[in-house]
């Protein structure tokens, strides 16, 4: 079992049993549904839309090179210093060589997945910089020095009194454990660092080509104070994130809002195209992009799945999956969780040790049904695992093999079959007695969940009951046949 | 070959397999977006009573003013209830106007501040772009509104607006934005839909995480 499997296993474990997790979850998702309910309803036509955005992307994914091409030239127009990394290593040197130049001690960030997924903050930190998460949730997992639970709210796990907890070990700051009064000692923590950062980092939403923009989406006002205040901004942007036109804004603004947290806006939406200009106020002297490839390239390049790149990190497929509700975001071990993060995980940090996540799923669909841009979720996992079983990478195990040379006979000869069924009744009888012990056979099972009865009686055996009554009451003339 | 030409040949050669349209091809018009986007009243009384509507469920406050001096008597309100010390703002004719009104010491952004001063202010005021009446959202400009941070630093954020810069919807005023600035884009566009916000604590709503706590949008 690869490392990352074995992890799963632990955590899904751990997490699908505890309750406290699962009251936590469905509270927060259920207050999440209602008003995303709402939402899609205030649009005229929330499958048009749909429709449209998938349309959008299609064309933003299937044109990167020129769209990149575009959106690069244009930044550059305005001054901005565009950087381009294939790999994570590269996007870190990039970033801490800025740092470096500029001789910065803080860094002030507003939430970047990107960053995450190259592990920017270790990195930074290694080389001595003070790093501070502004976005509030992101701030108190940096807090807590966990990795965030899910896509758009990364605290989603925790009570307001383990927020109290660990403002008060690490802040010695908590007068109380209302949201309120929590919230406002981020606020003046953080002010403080906005003043004093001399770089700040953001990530992207999206970033558009024809105007040179990247665009991005947030509640709170710290991505908006992260650009303003600092004399260095840098925005690392996965390349994948790029909309053709200005105009297609005016569709993915609110579908991003609606799915995400059930607004018909995020707060603020902000387009920054430079550094600051000739007669402005304010803003950086200097605005550096990283454009990041980092395996995105692998992705798209599989044709059936290049549609994954279209992801707007709406979070609505991790809100909606059973799978997710249940063993919770961390146990992924991945920076993209959920169902997204099971179809694209697998691409871009190996299929074979992370083709696990194609299981984590139950199929039902909820997430492709969801999802705003129409990726097709749930067959790309079936895809994955198809992928991953291919025969180059070798035959099944022994077991599987041998379980499955014992069941064909049984499953092509109707006498054995029913012999076992028969047999499987009583079994299940006697199973009672050692059922969740450490002799019980289906122990994996077991151990949480019921193990459905075999039915008193089986098809055939209602068939043959069913032909004897009709074959009588036709005969007795009490059935018309029509 | 640079990383740039690495990228980009990568991603040439990833395309080079057609991938299939399933939910077909081609960009969408504005014609389209606007078939499906929440619908907006025709009339511009309608389009007002909307953008109040939203405006209120923001929990953003907006109030229509007839003249100079209701503007005056609001302003002054705010600034008792509030006991306003210092007052940010920008060079503009509508916040001038209330500038005077107002009276009291004043930062003015346009030629640079120092970053604590305007930390101090207790509330910032601003013209605007464009009021959206389809969500309630006020856009801003680095150009038209001081900058980027008078908008969203102190813990107030004053609007003052025309009535002739409300447009119906978001299509509408991404149109006005390559329209007034096709030359020379503002380093910064900001479309602000109510006041700061989060519900990363539990999901329970809290306003004025790191933006302002509040947002008054006066239209005259």
């Amino acid at each position: 079992m690869s490392a990352p499997l074995v992890h799963f296993k632990e955590d899904a474990q751990r997490v699908a049993a505890d309750l406290r997790h699962r009251g936590i979850i469905q509270t927060a998702m259920g207050k999440y549904e209602v008003v995303r309910d709402q939402r899609k309803l205030w649009f005229q036509d929330w499958q048009g839309a749909r429709n449209l955005a998938a349309r959008t992307k299609f064309e933003a994914v299937n044109h990167l090179d020129t769209h990149l091409g575009e959106l690069a030239k244009n930044l550059e127009a305005r001054g901005t210093k565009v950087h381009w990394a294939s790999n994570a290593e590269q996007a870190r040197n990039i970033i801490l060589g800025i740092l470096r130049e500029k001789q910065a001690k803080v860094v002030v960030k507003s939430k970047a997945m990107t960053s995450e997924e190259i592990h920017l903050n270790d990195a930074m930190e290694k080389a001595g910089y003070e790093v501070v998460e502004s976005d509030l949730g992101e701030y108190i997992v940096q807090l807590r020095e966990e990795p965030p639970y899910h896509l758009v709210f990364p605290a989603m796990h925790l009570t307001r009194g383990e927020i109290k907890d660990i403002f008060q070990k690490k802040l010695n700051d908590a007068p109380s454990d209302d949201p309120e009064e929590l919230t406002m000692v981020a606020r003046r923590q953080l002010r403080k660092k906005y003043i004093q950062a001399d770089v700040g980092i953001t990530g992207a939403n999206f970033a558009i080509a024809e105007t040179g923009m990247i665009s991005i989406t947030e509640n709170e006002g710290n991505a908006r104070l992260t650009a303003a205040l600092p004399k260095t901004m840098i925005t690392l942007v996965g390349i994948e994130k790029v909309l053709p036109r200005y105009e297609d804004l005016a569709l993915f603004l609110p579908m991003l809002a609606v799915m995400g947290t059930g607004q018909p806006l995020t707060c603020y939406n902000t387009m920054y195209g430079g550094p600051r200009q000739p007669g402005e106020a304010d803003g950086p002297e200097e605005y550096h992009v990283v454009l990041l490839d980092n395996q995105r390239t692998l992705l798209l390049a599989d044709a059936e799945q290049r549609d994954a790149l279209g992801c707007i990190r709406c979070g609505a497929c991790l809100n909606v999956c059973p799978i997710f509700r249940n063993v919770g975001g961390h146990t992924y071990g991945t920076v993209y969780g959920g169902p997204i993060g099971s179809v694209i995980t697998p691409h871009l940090r190996g299929l074979q040790e992370w083709k696990h996540l194609s299981y984590a799923s139950s199929l039902c669909g909820a997430c492709t049904e969801t999802c705003p841009v129409k990726i097709d979720l749930h067959h790309h996992l079936l895809q994955n695992r198809r992928n991953a079983s291919a025969p180059t990478s070798g035959k099944p195990s022994f077991f599987q093999r041998l379980a499955f040379r014992m069941f064909a006979p049984v499953a092509n000869n109707a006498a054995l079959w029913d012999l076992t069924t028969r047999l499987g009744r009583v079994g299940q009888v006697m199973h009672r007695w050692i059922r969740g012990s450490a002799i019980d056979p289906a122990q994996a099972w077991t151990k949480t969940r019921e193990l459905p009865p075999i039915a008193k009686q089986s098809f055939r055996e209602w068939w043959e009951e069913r032909k004897n009554i009709s074959d009588q009451a036709s005969s007795n003339g009490e059935i018309s046949k029509n | 070959m640079s990383e740039r030409e690495n990228i980009l040949t990568r991603i040439k050669e990833a395309l080079s397999q057609e991938a299939h349209a399933h939910h077909g091809r081609g960009l969408p018009t504005v014609a389209e977006q606007r078939q499906v986007l929440p619908r907006v009243g025709a009339t511009v009384d309608e389009q007002f009573a909307l953008f109040a509507k939203n405006a209120n469920d923001l929990r953003a406050t907006f109030k229509l003013v007839g003249r100079e001096a209701e503007l005056a008597t609001e302003l002054k309100a705010l600034s008792a209830a509030e006991q306003w010390q210092r007052v940010a703002t920008h060079v503009g004719a509508l916040t001038e106007v209330a500038v005077k009104l107002l009276g009291l010491p004043t930062l003015t952004t346009n030629e640079g501040y120092d970053k604590h001063e305007l930390e101090r202010c207790d509330v910032g005021i601003s013209e605007c772009d464009a009021l959206i009446a389809q969500t309630g959202t006020v856009l801003v400009t680095s150009r038209s509104a001081g900058g980027r941070a008078l908008s969203c630093l102190p813990p107030h954020h004053v609007v003052i607006a025309r009535r002739e810069q409300l447009v119906p919807d978001l299509p509408a005023a991404m149109a006005l934005v390559k329209q007034k600035y096709a030359d020379n884009f503002p380093s910064m566009i900001s479309f602000i839909t109510g006041p700061s916000r989060t519900g990363d604590i539990e999901r329970i709503l809290v306003l004025g995480a790191h933006g302002p706590k509040k947002l008054t949008i006066f239209c005259l």
